[in-house]
């Protein structure tokens, strides 16, 4: 890999790394069964400079900020590539969010420039704030021919020629402005500097080399902070190979792995559970003898792979599993407090090392991460190379709230010292999460204090961007919480979020309100769907300026409620 | 070509034999996560199922946001 110390900044590691491989392969685009993109880091470069240039051109200066969104394709690390290269600030917007969602970041994150998929860009220009927007430069990728592109210009035409000038930034620079969240009140723009970027390269890569060959399945977003890193610069500074899926069904998720003979794949706890589901319904239907045998077969490499990984063995073990995840794999990555530690358990036992690890967007990509030095199915392992953790306030149990000092730690929050001064204190990371170290230094997760909730897809949400949603109830007032901010549980999964709802004097609870609260709720996406409801019987807790005093309330029900009894079901 | 109508009632006949639901269960407007007990990517794999049945191709970003019977009817009636 290139020796990241001699880098300031990623756009110089990525400009060195096509010059480096130029004959290995680096990208492959695939949709569904068809390959649409094969691209060796000498075809990225002939490719992308043109672009940088165009770009260049464009008026885009050193420290502008170039936003970009769309799903997994190559295009997206072209251009994230030309925006680096000369000397810009990514910004990787989440591409299921709402138009009206991704005018407020691009408003909030100030970017001149966007890249964007043709039919999110049709739902932006539909969009009443779609008037006020300020980015000075558009490009489409795949706009159907002779269709009005609104002002913006065809991805595929954006090409000039000649050399761009390279733009150096330093390692303090910002390299990413990420969101950690939604939008609602308060969008959390994570600022990520190159520094933080190439520290967490170089620990991710200690512990899970890549290098020219190695190939990584790409189906987390590539906006998301774990496949941006993972699934783009990890294997880039290491002249490895990205496969691209754009469709996230299970059945091309599975022939990728074999088509391709992927080696390493990042997965949400989602995926993780779909895929065992599947396998063991193809267990479950083999006649009694072969189960049998395949029982016997997974017990004899618990045995041998209770130390550490043998994948080389354990594929001459049941080679039929690993033929269905195309007999290269190394390793899978996961995240989160949401992974049972059945399901892992479930995998290693098969010989598939599965690593389990925890981050944050404001921690840049992940604090902590499973090395299989043994492997560990209940913990999200050790703090990576670099990572100080340590326990607030620990109780009898040493359950406390986890902190995190690393030089992979965001920035600021952009815009917002507030918000930052309150989560960033002498230089530690409040996650919001409760933890634990056991003995062997294994991070144990059990909950979280935030007022958020993460899904099983991997996603953040805040209740305060869901609200809106309900104003057209007739209510005293309202408020969402996450169940596990009212009712701290330190346990792991059960992350919902609730309605809180105050009547208005002499008003009923009818089956029309709760109609109609299903419907706004039905409005939302799947994900940040509320989940049960409570009818609250006081006023809510205001400011002097009228705001709800969240904190308050939920402690005051809390106190007067409890979890089991409360929430009832939407 | 099937008209809005029977689109949607093959969708249902379909989605109450992949996922084993009574046929009577299931009505227009119901919240298919909810009534199938589904997950985002079942939901995917439904939608296989249903390119498959109708003869269509429809991608991913389709789905998003949409998590009833009827609208999900009028989105592959306008590829039919």
């Amino acid at each position: 890999m290139l020796d990241l110390d001699r880098y300031g900044c990623l756009g110089a590691a990525l400009r060195d790394a096509l010059q480096k491989w130029p004959n290995e392969l680096c990208l492959i685009e695939s949709d569904r069964d068809k390959e649409k993109t094969r691209l060796t880091y000498s075809d990225f470069k002939d490719i992308a400079t043109p672009v940088a240039r165009a770009i260049e051109d464009a008026e885009f200066k050193p420290g502008d900020r170039g936003a970009i969104i769309m799903s997994n394709q190559s295009k997206w690390l072209i251009s994230a590539y030309a925006i680096f290269y000369c000397g810009g600030v990514l910004v990787p917007l989440d591409y299921k969010l709402s138009a009206d969602e991704h005018l407020q970041l691009l408003a909030h994150s100030k970017s001149s420039l966007l890249v964007v998929e043709f039919h999110l860009w049709r739902a932006i220009t539909k969009s009443p704030e779609f008037k006020n927007k300020k980015f000075k430069t558009v490009l489409v990728t795949e706009a159907p021919p002779d269709t009005d592109l609104a002002g913006a210009i065809r991805w595929e035409e954006f090409r000039r020629k000649g050399e761009p000038l390279f733009a150096p930034r330093q390692l303090e620079d910002p390299a990413c402005i990420v969101y950690s969240s939604g939008t609602g009140g308060r969008p959390k723009g994570c600022v990520l500097t190159h520094a933080n970027y190439l520290e967490q390269c170089k620990s991710l890569t200690a512990l899970f080399p890549f290098k020219p060959g190695i190939r990584y399945l790409s189906i987390l977003p590539t906006n998301h902070a774990i496949d941006f890193m993972v699934g783009f610069i990890g294997p880039f500074v290491c002249g490895a190979c990205v496969v691209h899926l754009r469709t996230l069904r299970p059945e091309f998720v599975r022939d990728g792995f074999v088509r391709y003979r992927i080696n390493y794949a990042s997965l949400v706890p989602l995926v993780v559970k779909n895929l065992e589901r599947g396998m063991k319904a193809k267990f479950d239907a083999l006649p009694k003898i072969k189960l049998w045998i395949l029982k016997s077969l997974i017990a004899a490499n618990k045995v041998l792979t209770r130390r550490r990984p043998h994948v080389e063995w354990s594929r001459k073990l049941l080679p039929q599993v690993h033929r269905a995840f195309g007999d290269r794999l190394l390793a899978l990555f996961t995240g989160g407090a949401f992974m049972e530690a059945s399901t892992l358990q479930f995998f290693y036992d098969l010989g598939l090392p599965i690593a389990n690890g925890y981050g944050l967007t404001e921690a840049g990509t992940a604090l902590t991460l499973n090395d299989f030095k043994p492997f560990r199915a209940d913990t999200v392992g050790k703090p990576l190379p670099g990572v100080e953790l340590r326990i607030l306030s620990p109780d009898d149990e040493g359950v406390g709230e986890v902190a995190a000092r690393s030089k992979t730690v965001m920035s600021h929050y952009l815009d917002d010292p507030e918000l930052t001064a309150e989560t960033i204190v002498d230089g530690w990371l409040l996650t919001g999460d409760f933890g634990r170290f056991g003995d062997s230094g294994h991070l144990h997760l059990f909950g979280r204090k935030k007022n958020m909730i993460v899904t099983e897809g991997g996603k953040n949400i805040y209740p305060e961007d869901v609200e809106s949603v309900f104003d057209s109830l007739v209510l005293k007032e309202y408020c969402v919480f996450a169940a596990n901010y009212i009712w701290p549980t330190k346990t792991r999964g059960q992350e919902i979020l609730i309605l809180v709802l105050r009547l208005d004097t002499n008003q009923k609870f009818s089956d029309e309100l709760k109609e109609q609260l299903i419907a706004c709720n039905r409005n939302l996406p799947d994900f940040k769907r509320v989940k049960g409801y409570i009818v609250w019987d006081e006023d809510f807790p205001r400011t002097a300026s009228m705001k709800i005093k969240r904190q308050d309330l939920a402690e005051q029900i809390g106190k007067k409620l409890d979890r089991a009894s409360a929430g009832l079901e939407i | 070509m099937a008209n809005p109508e029977q689109t949607l009632d093959e969708i249902l006949n379909l989605s109450a034999t992949h996922f084993k639901v009574p046929r009577e269960k299931l009505r227009p407007d119901d919240d298919f996560f909810k009534t199938l007990h589904i997950d985002s990517l079942q939901a995917l794999d439904l939608l296989t199922k249903l390119e498959n049945h109708f003869g269509i191709e429809l991608p991913d970003y389709e789905l998003q946001g949409v998590s009833d019977f009827r609208t999900l009817a009028g989105r592959i009636q306008s590829r039919l």
